[in-house]
């Protein structure tokens, strides 16, 4: 028949389906070409802990590996300091 | 041969306003005589503590930014120890990237006192945050 435009049980869309894109990852330390990350900016440092205070992984961050310790070495400083909870709850 | 350190210690929030600079400047006398140089010296004032520490919830911290040889960082260290007055302290070795941010915080906190911040790597945050000490200070 010549109303059927799918004869082959070809599903169409009207509007096409978004298929997820993936984002591109980045170090924004490499990005933003800072050296050295501050233990005593807590504030700044709450962006690489989950709410429970634990350090996030890079995989979700994007932090590059030499970063990535900077940023432990900080947050471990600022929790000693009592800047940051050891563990927490709630913090963002 | 000398490093560059930078040493924050709190204080207990017991302690009477002029018990507090008494003590600031026991350590600052002790650093000057152990053959140091105080470069900066920061004041961050009471401050609430994450998690208590001795049973107390709030702190008063302090901050030294020096240069010395390495052995007076184990004396400063046990003087910190004998002082009951001391809650928490940390001493760390600045590398050059450290030197390099401490200098550009002090520009921007000396011009952030006049009225007008310069455009930082992480404006708001980092500006809010300074007045807030600025308030303290104050």
């Amino acid at each position: 028949m010549a109303e059927n435009n799918a004869p082959g049980g070809e599903i169409r869309y009207l509007t096409p389906i978004a298929i997820e894109t993936k984002k591109e990852k980045y170090c924004r330390f490499k990005k933003l070409g800072i050296t050295y990350i501050d233990y005593k900016d807590a504030d700044f440092l709450l962006r690489f802990v989950n709410e429970q205070g634990k350090l996030l992984p890079r995989r979700l961050t994007g932090t590059s590996l030499k970063y990535q310790r900077k940023v432990g070495q900080a947050v471990k400083r600022a929790r000693h300091l009592a800047l940051m909870p050891y563990v927490g709850d709630m913090l963002k | 041969m000398t490093n560059r350190y930078e040493t924050v210690f709190i204080l207990t929030p017991v302690l009477s306003e002029d018990q507090t600079k008494e003590a600031v400047k026991k350590f600052k006398d002790l650093i000057k005589k152990g053959r140091g140089k105080v470069h900066h010296e920061e004041s961050w004032g009471m401050r609430k503590l994450a998690y208590p520490i001795q049973k107390k919830s709030t702190g008063f911290y302090h901050l030294f930014e020096f240069e010395s040889d390495a052995p007076f960082v184990d004396k400063l260290e046990t003087e910190y120890r004998r002082d009951e007055r001391v809650l928490r302290f940390m001493t760390v070795k600045m590398d050059k990237h450290h030197v390099a941010f401490a200098e550009r915080r002090r520009n921007k906190m000396a011009a952030g006192n006049t009225g007008d911040a310069p455009a930082a790597e992480r404006p708001a945050r980092r500006s809010r945050k300074e007045e807030n000490v600025n308030e303290q200070n104050s």
